[in-house]
């Protein structure tokens, strides 16, 4: 019961806020609470999930449409449990951090919000694919309104296109996923993981799942919906779509394209690993190219991807290790990174940096606070990033040095637009106007703090996330070797 | 003994933290004395850890373990420290020198509105230093090792809103993670190698381990070194970086940061004598060294004449290194912390009083007025120059003999040449800052208030009497107590060392004492020498700046800038926009068939049907 009340807490939270009669206060209190409540029982989870277990802890079964043998199955591993837990984290974070930016439709805003939170933990947590294509889908709906009603000028175009993208992805997923019980008879993901398939069907089903998962973290070159969705979302959009909505895709290669489809991961993994070192430095490229602050991090994101898609296919411990803790790293400092840019953004209506400098004469305390998340970015020591692209690098390097001295690229990229942005837009001669620059607000002061207290929490002793998810990521990484065995 | 390790770090870290929390309500009086206060309490930690060790075989090491860090399988690195003697040695040099760069910053820093942020990078830049040092695994040390870039990033570019300094501060940042790139991957090696990254345990393994991929992995960590120490080819950021407030200067250039290469390779002795990338150290050290003697030469801000003099010196450390003697290189790292901090605060003085003056065509004729500011240059330069008895013969001395004792003649002679030019650089900046008549009379400068001279007073006294610490008159303690710590030092053939000494000394203080005199009198009364074509090329650094923005800067953001528009708005976005276009049309010429005319619709299928029963005949 504890997933379920997980999923339903937001999604119920959603309804009610529905029903609530217009009054601001009020709903942005029962929005709030619920988002804590979800919070407080994900870290619950968290804390007590034993850091030895292999496999799924709470699952529950609820036969859904006998007929097909979909049944309603949620549980959660090592793997889910700290995406479970960033989500939970990131939307109480990203709705205080853009408290005052929705001024319109705030009951549909923040309905769509925690809807959207409860999709989202039911992707994590689903263990029947067609659960899990329910959540997957239902996910796109309210982050489709999101960008189309709250959105920036170009918001349609953005909105349409980010949905034909995801959409044609997800139509090969559903091919697949109707192959796959033909083939097997099951939707049920505890027995498909514990059910070898042939070859050549792992093959073109892996491909079918991975087209989707590609283009949702989004893998080089079907990246370009990316910086338009971002460009176009509202803050808080931007924060859950970088944050949580590209670690769908991730998590789906690992949980399925590795988990089921082990041997095609295999072949595919050379080609994959490329794209993603592609991305790495193509990405850090094309973002310090850009003039709008928050094109330039959509474009890191792209970048920082490249690194959870790499950590994932060299099938080394540390290499999918860093990549889990690189997806959480990303939700936490890309996600602050966007936050920054609302700040920016509600004061000088305009994300061109041409249009900055000498931001951290007026706002120091801000400035001070973006600088840790901007090098929580650049993955600086004693921050998370760097313990997530560190176990990325190793890992990547104990399988293939050439892919690791190439991803060291990054390394380098990711100071140089990163620090050439702070550059242009904190410091320089004050060209901002102060009296539109007011001092943060104790709400975004306090989004951004609890951002940096977990960045140097992560950064400083990230075992508990390590060691919880090491058991299942280890069974993963024999199970893969084990695929390579009969490859050969 | 656990604690004293921890607090050498804590300390400074907890100065700033509390002047980072809290310094902005506190008077400039309470921030500067926490700031202080804090480094002068390491220092003491330091000298109770050395205590310590002088009275333990040479390799103990005082370790402490904080706790586990990251944990992934077979790769498991916790937060541990180690104090030994090399660490201590430079424990006692980041925190003394640091403590009076502190001191002096009070001085020089007064008035100045954001003291809390300055006092507060400072002690992180020490705390960062000091985290390198005592780092007692690779990972940890790497820690320290980005977290002073990051301190010299924020250092330089403290004053921000000018535009240079915000600018400076990126390039030492962006230059050092190209070093830390390398570096990185050489961690990743040597974990593949050893198993581990904890320094005994690398130590233990060595036998075993394969001599290329050893080799590889000490070129990637010096190419680390090269960066963060301002070595051949990434030297670019140093000069830059004199956009920072001078004693930050002071900082970077004697006390933190570019000392972190020689100590890395120090740190790892074991590793680099069998890797065999010695003589690569010695080279690049040994041409850094020389290159960047000639480049001040042809300098006119004094500061900059000091920046590529310390890019010069620091080569003379990896030129000992390579050579064999890693404490020749140590002596000189800590020779050259006493004379290089002072020089530089000697120019912040000047600064101070010339109201941030530097150019040295618009001063001169200092020393009149600034007596003490003049006699604190003069010492600082003259250990510099390795004049005996200032400190920097004896280190100088020591470095030269490695190098003639393991046949690297051609290096000797470069270390030698450079000893020259460096004396002939030096006093050319002495003469044109103190020397003759004032630039501009009009200006009436002053000698700097107390609270910035004692602190130079002390670097002066140990610029001058240093050297005992190295005198082989006296036992040269200092090389004692890091000897037995390098063991197996290798060790120069006897019958060189009887030839050497006598000759070696007299070459480096008569190349010393040429230069001393070319620069006396060719700089003599102020006059500028027309130097021409080679003018030009020593005060634009042979080029090599322009080299690099023609062959790197400007490439990359040309490929940046094409990735961008072209290959992103038109080739990718271009064909997927082309695909939906594609579907568009497909979906309007399928719409053509759709008419709602009911008469043609009967038509089409009849011709449909007529087609399915002909195939069906037909077949």
């Amino acid at each position: 019961m504890m997933l379920s009340a997980l999923v339903l807490l937001p999604i119920l939270g959603s309804v009610v806020v529905m029903l609530l009669p217009r009054r601001e206060e009020l709903l942005r209190a029962v929005a709030s609470i619920t988002f804590l409540l979800t919070l407080a029982l994900a870290a619950w989870l968290f804390w007590a999930f034993p850091p030895e277990e292999r496999g799924f802890r709470w699952v529950e079964r609820v036969p859904w449409i006998p007929a097909l043998g979909a049944s309603y199955q949620l549980g959660v591993d090592g793997i889910s449990l700290l995406l479970v837990l960033l989500t939970a984290f990131l939307f109480p974070v990203a709705l205080l951090g853009t408290w005052d930016a929705v001024r319109q439709r705030v009951k549909e805003y923040l309905s769509l919000l925690l809807l959207l939170e409860g999709a989202i933990l039911g992707t994590f947590l689903a263990l029947d694919l067609v659960l899990f294509y329910v959540f997957w889908e239902a996910v796109l709906i309210p982050m489709y309104f999101l960008i189309g009603l709250w959105g920036g000028e170009r918001r349609r175009y953005a909105a349409v296109k980010f949905f034909l993208f995801t959409m044609a992805g997800s139509v090969l997923m559903l091919l697949g996923i109707i192959v796959l019980y033909l083939r097997t008879g099951t939707f049920d993901v505890l027995r498909l993981l514990q059910t070898p398939l042939p070859p050549q069907d792992q093959r073109w089903l892996f491909w079918a799942f991975t087209a989707a998962f590609a283009i949702k973290v989004p893998l080089f070159p079907l990246h370009t919906w990316l910086p338009d969705a971002h460009v176009e979302a509202p803050t808080a959009g931007s924060v859950i779509l970088a944050g949580l909505l590209l670690k769908m895709g991730a998590y789906g290669l690992l949980r399925y394209g590795l988990g089921l489809f082990p041997q095609a991961a295999r072949e595919a993994a050379s080609l994959l690993s490329l794209l993603a070192v592609v991305g790495i430095l193509y990405g850090g490229a094309v973002a310090f190219a850009q003039q709008d602050i928050k094109k330039l991090v959509a474009y890191s994101s792209i970048s920082h991807l490249g690194f959870v898609v790499l950590g994932t296919f060299v099938f080394t411990l540390q290499g999918m290790h860093g990549a889990l803790l690189q997806m959480v790293n990303h939700g936490l400092s890309t996600g602050g990174l966007f936050l920054l840019v609302g700040v920016l953004y509600e004061r000088a209506h305009t994300r061109q940096m041409d249009a900055f400098g000498g931001v951290a004469k007026v706002m120091p305390t801000f400035a001070a606070l973006s600088l840790f998340i901007v090098f929580s970015s650049a993955a600086l020591p004693g921050t998370n990033g760097f313990v997530g692209e560190f176990l990325v690098l190793l890992g990547t390097f104990r399988a293939d040095v050439r892919l690791a001295a190439l991803a060291a690229g990054g390394v380098i990229l990711s100071a140089v637009y990163l620090l050439w942005m702070a550059q242009r837009v904190y410091f320089g001669p004050r060209r901002v106007d102060p009296d539109r620059f007011t001092p943060l607000t104790w709400k975004e002061a306090t989004a951004l703090v609890a951002l940096i207290l977990v960045i140097l929490w992560i950064g400083l002793y990230p075992k508990p996330l390590l060691e919880r998810s090491e058991a299942a990521l280890s069974l993963l990484s024999a199970r893969l070797h084990a695929a390579g065995e009969v490859v050969r | 003994m656990e604690w004293v390790v921890v607090g050498i770090v804590a300390l400074p870290l907890a100065g700033a933290v509390t002047n980072g929390l809290v310094g902005g309500r506190l008077s400039a009086r309470a921030v500067s004395w926490v700031g202080c206060l804090v480094v002068l309490g390491a220092f003491g930690l330091g000298i109770l850890g050395i205590r310590d060790l002088s009275a333990a075989s040479p390799q103990t090491a005082l370790r402490a373990v904080l706790w586990e860090w990251i944990v992934s399988g077979d790769f498991r690195v916790a937060w541990e420290l180690q104090l030994d003697r090399l660490a201590a040695v430079m424990v006692l040099v980041v925190t003394g020198v640091g403590f009076l760069i502190h001191v002096y910053s009070v001085g020089y820093m007064r008035g100045e509105e954001a003291i809390s942020r300055y006092f507060t990078y400072l002690n992180l830049f020490v705390a960062s230093m000091l985290l390198l040092v005592l780092g007692g695994n690779l990972l940890v040390l790497f820690v320290g090792w980005e977290l002073v870039g990051l301190c010299s990033y924020l250092l330089i570019g403290f004053w921000f809103e000018r535009e240079p300094a915000a600018a400076a501060g990126r390039k030492a940042f962006v230059t050092n993670r190209i070093g830390d790139a390398a570096f990185l991957l050489g961690l990743c090696l040597l974990f593949v190698i050893f198993q581990t990254l904890d320094f005994e345990a690398i130590r233990e393994r060595l036998p075993q381990a394969p001599p290329g991929a050893l080799t590889v992995a000490a070129l990637l960590l010096f190419a680390g070194a090269t960066g963060k120490s301002a070595q051949l080819p990434l030297y670019v950021w140093l000069p830059d970086a004199m956009e920072g407030p001078t004693p930050v200067s002071a900082l970077i250039h004697a006390a933190t940061m570019v000392t972190a290469g020689v100590y890395l390779v120090a740190r790892l002795w074991p590793l680099y004598l069998a890797s065999g990338v010695l003589p690569v150290v010695a080279a690049v050290g040994a041409s850094t060294a020389l290159f960047a003697a000639t480049v001040a030469v042809g300098q006119t801000d004094l500061k900059r004449v000091l920046a590529y003099s310390t890019i010069s010196q620091i080569g003379y450390m990896f030129l000992g290194l390579g050579a064999g003697s890693a404490v020749a290189g140590m002596f000189h790292l800590t020779a050259h912390a006493f004379f290089k901090a002072l020089l530089f605060l000697s120019a912040g003085s000047v600064m101070h009083a010339m109201h941030d003056l530097i150019d040295m065509r618009r001063l001169g004729g200092l020393g009149r007025a600034m007596p003490f500011t003049a006699a604190s240059f003069l010492v600082g330069a003259l250990s510099l120059s390795g004049i005996p008895p200032f400190v920097g013969f004896f280190s100088k001395e020591h470095i030269l003999a490695a190098a003639r004792a393991h046949s690297l003649v051609a290096l000797w002679g470069v270390g030698v040449l450079t000893a020259g030019i460096t004396a002939l650089y030096i006093t050319r900046a002495a003469v044109l800052t103190f020397a003759g008549p004032p630039a501009d009379p009009a200006r009436h400068p002053h000698e700097a208030p107390p609270v910035m001279r004692w602190p130079m007073g002390v670097l002066l006294v140990l610029s001058a009497v240093g050297g005992f610490l190295g005198a082989k008159a006296l036992g040269a303690p200092f090389d004692r107590f890091l000897a037995a710590a390098f063991e197996p030092e290798v060790k120069p053939s006897p019958e060189s060392e009887a030839f050497g000494e006598l000759v070696l000394g007299l070459a480096s203080v008569g190349a010393a004492l040429a230069g001393i005199a070319v620069g006396w009198l060719a700089y003599r009364g102020r006059r500028m020498p027309e130097l021409g074509a080679l003018g030009q090329a020593l005060s634009r650094q042979w080029y090599v700046e322009d080299l690099y923005q023609a062959v790197l800067v400007r490439p990359a953001r040309a490929l940046a800038r094409f990735c961008a528009q072209t290959v992103d708005l038109h080739w990718i976005d271009g064909a997927a926009n082309g695909l939906a276009a594609m579907v568009g049309a497909l979906g309007t010429g399928v719409r053509r068939w759709q008419t709602g005319y009911v008469r043609q619709y009967a038509a089409l299928f009849l011709v449909g049907t007529v087609l399915a029963v002909a195939y069906w005949l037909v077949r």
